[in-house]
């Protein structure tokens, strides 16, 4: 087969360019560790969040030294609990869920970002730095009333963080 | 533009007349639903960005799975067939074996596409009891009413039905030719139809064995996370074979138009043979972000999709070498300076350049969505149509509008009723989009979702890292505006062409590549070989990730209830019925 000179040298700059790319990717998920949502948030029986533990009350429950885990239901068309309270400079595994449909879960202006899928539970582990609010969307068109279905992340300073705070509601 | 209207030779409406009106038809059936389209999408610009809302913010989810699926469904396949048809008769260079079947299929898909769109609008009537407010990806357990799945199915078996017309032309010409290389046209029809063959399984699966029966009642649990793998399974190569046809129309039709020849033939065939190869093993780069699904299986989509843009680079170079040999051709010269001596005031030229260029910036976009850390920062934002409406919404828009005002006269023996209108529509199309996905992708970098009617919060603001939001809604508002008019007055000047005198000898024969097919192996002409290495690819890609949904979920789901997206329940006239029928059936499910 014929190919011209000028093709085989912009074949080669492709395929380095697609290499680079992949390389960025690999480097992001090694050397930096940013971990892709998988598969191990477990599933659950949608129509039985009240029986579990761990959704029956939505809420940011204290795992270890500066480790958090909040249980966020997202629904037609709120995310509880709301606000979700969490320390600053600390880490903090989501595990979000859905009774009903298919909701996005994203805290706005950073790259918590996530699908929530009923029968599926999302873990997405973040950290959080200095005390700041955070809004929550709904990324995912969930109904008729999917734009108002909106929440709050609030990181607050380590020594006036009380957990339960975010159970009040 | 004398040398395009005087050559003296027969058009394709004088060689074949009954095969014309196949594609006249399937053409119209396009541009109708591109109108419709366009005034749904009209309507979305102005509403989400709170310059007019004319509608209740409910119904915008309505309007917006009228404008998904009358654009990426009904215009654009509507007119692949049509086109597809067109090439296919004119490089095999005979008639289809049964014109009855043809207007078949086409009747079928016409049938399907009613049958859907029915059921979207009667979201606006609430007094009925049908709607399919699930937008265009129809995710479970949202459910729609049964018309709307049961339109695609129908409209998907007339594709089906049309590629095999296609292949049925293909078999009657090579048993007459027994030793001759496949045309370059057919062949691209061909490799696009079986990557469709491919892609298709998945969302025939989806509809047929869970999504149909499901809205019928038949059961009433659904596996989400599975119909959803399988939606994407479809739902990637989708929109190669959006592509496809605006990269024929790149390959043999712009090289003509520019006054050359292209490049290489051999190198074409290639292109379309990846895309067959890699189009479907790579739908899972859509779910990322999901749960329930390995990280593994991810980085595997991802790598995939990478080389994925291996063709569409080797396009790229193609289509601009062949353009240049085409302005030297007509007397260019210069490193740069050939582009001068482009037929610049040619709409059909014009529109396709600009249709490319926009391309590249909507190729580059895609780069970082198929990144898949950096992708977390824009999932489901307004980012992602910002992407495609640079891709499906110019790559292919742009270039089947522009390439129509070539191929009407060939269909209808008319000229075109205005030139300059043509050439305003395209260039008020690429600054429309230009405003229009620029406001898009900077939104979506402040974390702006789609798919959202209002994306005004109450509780906080989004932060503008550079302009402003309103300042961006505005820009996104005139580019929809400006494209709502672009579209209309390409209809317009298509309908109004049916107005101009019949003319004969119009007929504009294609030119021949500069390296033919000759130069290249004889294996590319392979389909059966390069069929089965797709199927393989897809097994390998899709086998352990679907098993492993369908082992956490199980095939229909426990555990979760259907929503439907009907304003009643499936009407109480045909439940008792069903409700006899899902007893009779509830036994056999699990």
């Amino acid at each position: 087969m014929n190919i011209h000179n000028y093709e085989k040298i912009w074949l080669v700059l492709s395929m380095l360019l697609i290499i680079g790319f992949i390389s960025t990717v690999v480097y992001g998920a090694t050397a930096v560790g940013i971990e892709m949502v998988n598969d191990e948030g477990g599933t659950i029986d949608s129509t039985a969040l009240d029986e579990d533990d761990r959704f029956s009350e939505p809420r940011v429950e204290k795992v270890g030294e500066d480790e958090y885990e909040a249980y966020v239901v997202a629904r037609q068309f709120i995310f509880e609990p709301n606000p979700i309270e969490v320390p600053a400079n600390s880490t903090v595994t989501f595990y979000v869920t859905s009774p009903d449909v298919l909701h996005g879960f994203e805290v706005v202006g950073t790259n918590a970002n996530a699908m929530v899928v009923p029968g599926e539970i999302t873990e997405l582990t973040v950290e959080v730095n200095e005390p700041k609010e955070y809004g929550i969307l709904c990324n995912e068109y969930c109904g008729g009333g999917h734009h108002t279905m909106e929440g709050k992340l609030i990181v607050v300073p380590e020594d006036e963080f009380e957990l339960g705070d975010s159970n009040d509601e | 533009m004398s040398e395009q209207l005087e050559s003296g030779a027969p058009t394709f409406l004088d060689k074949f007349p009954d095969e014309a009106a196949v594609v006249r038809a399937a053409l119209w059936s396009s541009f109708i639903a591109l109108a419709l389209g366009a005034v749904f999408g009209l309507i979305q610009a102005l509403h989400r960005t709170d310059v007019l809302r004319l509608i209740d913010s409910t119904d915008y989810y309505t309007v917006l799975t009228a404008h998904g699926v009358l654009m990426v469904v009904s215009f654009t396949i509507f007119f692949l067939v049509g086109l597809f048809t067109w090439a296919t008769v004119r490089s095999f260079d005979r008639g289809v074996e049964s014109i009855r079947y043809t207007w078949t299929w086409y009747g079928l898909m016409v049938a399907g596409t009613l049958m859907a769109v029915v059921a979207i609008l009667g979201g606006f009537v609430p007094q009925t009891d049908i709607s399919a407010d699930v937008l265009f990806t129809f995710y479970a357990p949202m459910q729609a009413h049964p018309l709307f799945y049961g339109g695609l199915a129908i409209f998907v078996i007339g594709t089906w039905l049309a590629g095999a017309d296609y292949i049925w032309t293909w078999r009657a010409w090579a048993a007459e030719n027994p030793d001759e290389r496949i045309p370059l046209q057919g062949f691209m029809v061909l490799t696009t139809m079986l990557m469709w063959y491919v892609a298709t399984i998945g969302i025939a699966i989806a509809v047929v064995a869970f999504l149909l029966p499901w809205s019928l009642g038949l059961f009433d649990q659904i596996n989400p996370l599975l119909t959803r793998t399988l939606f994407w399974f479809w739902g990637h190569p989708v929109v190669y074979f959006w592509l496809m046809p605006a990269y024929l129309l790149w390959y043999t039709v712009l090289p003509t138009i520019a006054g050359g020849r292209l490049f290489s033939d051999p190198l074409g065939r290639v292109v379309f043979v990846l895309f067959l190869l890699l189009s479907t093993p790579v739908g899972i780069h859509h779910q990322y972000v999901d749960p329930g699904i390995a990280e593994g299986f991810k980085t595997i989509a991802m790598t995939n999709t990478m080389f994925l843009l291996l063709p569409s680079l080797l396009t790229a170079f193609t289509v601009v070498a062949s353009v240049e040999h085409g302005a030297r051709q007509r007397g260019g010269t210069g490193l740069l300076g050939w582009l001068r001596a482009l037929p610049w005031r040619n709409p059909a030229f014009t529109g396709m350049m600009l249709a490319g260029l926009m391309f590249a910036a909507g190729g580059f976009s895609g780069m970082i969505n198929a990144g898949m850390n950096i992708n977390y920062l824009v999932h489901n934002t307004i980012w992602v149509p910002g992407h495609f409406h640079l891709t499906v919404g110019t790559a292919v828009a742009l270039t089947l509008m522009a390439a129509t005002y070539w191929l009407w006269p060939q269909l209808t023996n008319r000229r075109l009723y205005s030139r300059p209108i043509g050439l305003a529509q395209v260039v008020i199309w690429f600054v429309g989009m230009g405003l229009m996905s620029n406001a898009m992708h900077v939104q979506g970098l402040f974390g702006i979702p789609r798919r959202t009617a209002e994306p005004q919060y109450e509780g906080f603001d989004f932060v503008a890292s550079f302009g402003s939001v309103s300042e961006l809604n505005l820009q996104l508002a005139i580019g929809g505006t400006l494209l709502f008019i672009s579209t209309m007055l390409f209809v317009t000047n298509i309908a109004l062409s049916a107005g101009t005198p019949k003319l004969s000898g119009i007929g504009q024969p294609l030119s021949e590549p500069l390296s033919t097919v000759d130069d290249s192996p004889e294996i590319l002409d392979n389909l059966k070989l390069w069929f089965g290495i797709a199927l393989v690819l897809v097994v390998l890609a899709y086998a352990l990730p679907l098993a492993s949904i369908i082992d956490r979920g199980g095939l229909l789901g426990p555990g979760v209830d259907p929503v439907p997206m009907i304003v009643e329940p499936v009407a109480a006239t045909i439940e008792p019925t069903l409700g006899r029928l899902a007893a009779a059936v509830g036994s056999v499910v699990p």
